[in-house]
């Protein structure tokens, strides 16, 4: 027997009182533990996806649109522009880098990204098997991807028009995957990476020939399939496939001799005074719109601030309800164990020990309460996270365990103690003899 | 001599002091304090205790002057050679009947009595693991004397064991307290209004309010 024993009998002996406190500020510690959770990876997260991407420049329309769609892929993109006006922005002085990138197809939900082998270094990738794509049409795997669609190196696939599935098939030619990435813990993970030359060749063929209706929107995925088989198809029926055997641009723009469009371009500054201008030139200068990645996320967390504070300020109020809820709870069943102490008193517990028993018992209270919340919060994020498929919100780590969470620890227990507060003082200065007698 | 109270006087807030008869016990010897209700003697008892401070006058046990500790110590020294049996059996519903004697151990730091043995030596023993909101009256008060046993303590204060029990009972309840404070060589002091107990313990004193 000692007094952590004799606090847990006093808590359990009441399990209703005793439980709806504990999950009163379980809920509330479990919605700050989400909000900790998601905020340290999303920033993490948005900072690693942005990293030595100084400016974006697409099509006009949301700047924040832009940013998203181009850099995170989440987002629908702003459109296309000419690849012309893009080249002519290499010219300036004050660019150090730019990486074209042609959107708008997926396979399977997930994004098909044309870029160059520049994309490949901008996010030091390394291979889990196979190499960079060298020939049009083939691709380069995000680790998630080929986890989750099961395909390997030499699988073929068609991918589809738009950037959700459901949208019609490109089915003239097939993809074959040249690589897969190992895990990064980033954006392209969730990417499938292949030639700008790709995705235009794909829409060109479209264009070419009659659209043929497939017989059904699944995506055939032929395994094993030797590529030469499939193209030697199409070399029947069409006179200009040498393309397709021509190595594509390993990096800056692609040759075409025909008017082509990308969908962004993502520049790298060279020095800083290109921040104050090149937005400045492009913006007004060109069709074109230039966006700052660090300014629209920090526009972004602001808008999504608002939203932040109200889910704070929720769980705030419910811990201060759950605080609350405690010290009723410890101050009325102190009323009732008057005589319980009194006789402790009796046989030999000091003053001290009683305050220890009423600030034991509410330490464990909101201990328990601590460990629930972050558990439920975990589990809450681990729930939110298995239930979005493709979003930005699939990417966070619902069991990584902060240091943040040791405060919340720390601050339920801080709860429990100023909610015993005045109840273990009045434990400490019931008089026995007065207490005994009264009966 | 185990307990010497001399020259008594308490004062209750707002009261006039009352002024208590000497009180003298040997170690092994029973003592019977009677007084009508209201005349005080649950006051001598908590004086007796060091559960209440006396205005003047001393309370000697087992020489130690108890009015020349207090605080913690105090609190222990009575866990250690205190049992004290309350009018009400006052037992922790939120603990079994074991747990409840162990507590008397854990507070006095001292194993007196083995729970086990004192349980079924007072006849409730198969209680042992019950929750103490099933026991009948009887086995709750059997469970406070076994509290106040388990420490072997060198004194024994009794108050009203006896006020609600009818005759019969009454003989069980003194004889358990008289055998089991010889067993362990205790002083056994029962306060009560109860006269029929003067045929069971023929040492007594009277307090009278005055």
């Amino acid at each position: 027997m000692n007094l952590l024993k004799i606090s847990w009998k006093y808590l359990t002996f009441r399990p209703l009182s005793t439980g709806l406190n504990v999950f009163l500020l379980a809920l509330g510690l479990a919605i700050i533990t989400v909000l900790l959770l998601i905020q340290d990876q999303f920033e993490k997260k948005m900072n690693q996806d942005a990293a030595g991407i100084d400016l974006v420049v697409g099509a006009k329309g949301s700047p924040l649109q832009l940013i998203l769609s181009a850099v995170y892929h989440v987002d629908f993109p702003t459109g296309n522009i000419n690849m012309e006006d893009g080249q002519k922005l290499i010219k300036n002085r004050l660019v150090k880098k730019i990486i074209p990138l042609a959107l708008g197809d997926n396979f399977q939900g997930f994004r098909i990204v044309g870029t160059n082998h520049d994309y490949l270094e901008l996010y030091a990738v390394e291979f889990a098997v196979g190499k960079p794509w060298e020939l049009p049409f083939e691709v380069v795997l995000g680790s998630e991807i080929a986890e989750k669609l099961k395909l390997k190196l030499g699988d073929e696939f068609i991918s589809s028009h738009g950037i959700s599935v459901g949208s019609h098939d490109h089915d003239e030619h097939n993809f074959v995957v040249a690589g897969v990435l190992k895990q990064r813990g980033n954006v392209v993970d969730r990417l499938i990476l292949t030639s700008i030359e790709s995705v235009w060749y794909s829409h060109d063929e479209e264009g070419g020939e009659a659209e043929v209706a497939s017989a059904s929107d699944s995506v055939t995925v032929a395994s094993d399939e030797p590529i030469e088989e499939a193209h030697a198809d199409h070399e029947e029926g069409n006179g200009d496939h040498a393309k397709f055997h021509t190595p594509i641009a390993k990096t800056g723009f692609p040759v075409s001799d025909q008017g082509r469009e990308v969908t962004t371009l993502l520049l790298q500054y060279r020095n800083p005074i290109a921040a104050v201008q090149l937005p400045r030139l492009i913006n007004s200068g060109t069709s074109m719109q230039a966006a700052s990645p660090s300014f629209e996320m920090s526009r972004l967390f602001e808008l999504l601030g608002v939203g932040i504070s109200l889910l704070q300020g929720l769980a705030v109020v419910l811990i201060v309800i759950a605080g609350l809820g405690i010290f009723i709870a410890l101050y009325n069943s102190l009323k009732e164990r008057k005589y319980d102490l009194a006789i402790l008193r009796a046989i030999g517990a000091s003053r001290g020990q009683l305050l220890s028993l009423i600030f034991l018992e509410g330490l464990m209270l909101t201990f328990l309460g601590a460990v629930l919340g972050i558990s439920l919060g975990h589990i809450f994020l681990w729930l939110l996270v298995y239930t979005s498929d493709q979003n930005v919100v699939s990417a966070i780590q619902p069991w990584i365990f902060l240091k943040e969470e040791l405060w919340i620890v720390a601050y339920a227990l801080g709860v429990g103690v100023v909610a015993s507060i005045i109840p273990a003082w009045s434990a400490y200065q019931t008089s026995i003899a007065k207490q005994l007698t009264k009966a | 001599m185990l307990l010497k109270a001399n020259s008594l006087k308490f004062a209750h807030p707002d009261q006039a002091a009352i002024t208590f008869p000497d009180v003298q016990v040997n170690s092994g010897e029973s003592l019977l304090i009677l007084g009508k209700s209201g005349s005080g003697k649950t006051t001598l008892l908590n004086l007796l205790a060091g559960l209440l401070k006396p205005l003047e006058g001393e309370v000697i046990l087992d020489s130690v002057n108890l009015s020349s500790i207090s605080g913690q110590k105090l609190d222990l020294f009575r866990g250690k050679n205190i049992g004290i049996v309350f009018q009400k059996p006052h037992l922790i519903a939120a603990l079994n009947v074991c747990q409840n004697l162990e507590l008397a151990h854990f507070f006095s730091k001292k194993t007196g009595q083995e729970i086990s043995r004192l349980l079924s030596d007072l006849g409730i023993g198969e209680k042992a693991n019950s929750s103490v909101l099933t026991l009948s009256e009887g086995e709750a008060q059997r469970v406070s004397i076994a509290r106040a046993l388990a420490n072997s303590p060198k004194l024994i204060l009794a108050d009203e064991p006896t006020s609600s029990l009818d005759d019969e009972n009454t003989e069980k309840v003194i004889q358990l307290l008289k055998t089991q404070a010889a067993k362990i060589g205790a002083a056994l002091i029962i306060v009560t209004h109860d006269q029929r107990l003067k045929n069971h313990v023929s040492n007594f004193i009277e307090v009278k309010a005055s």
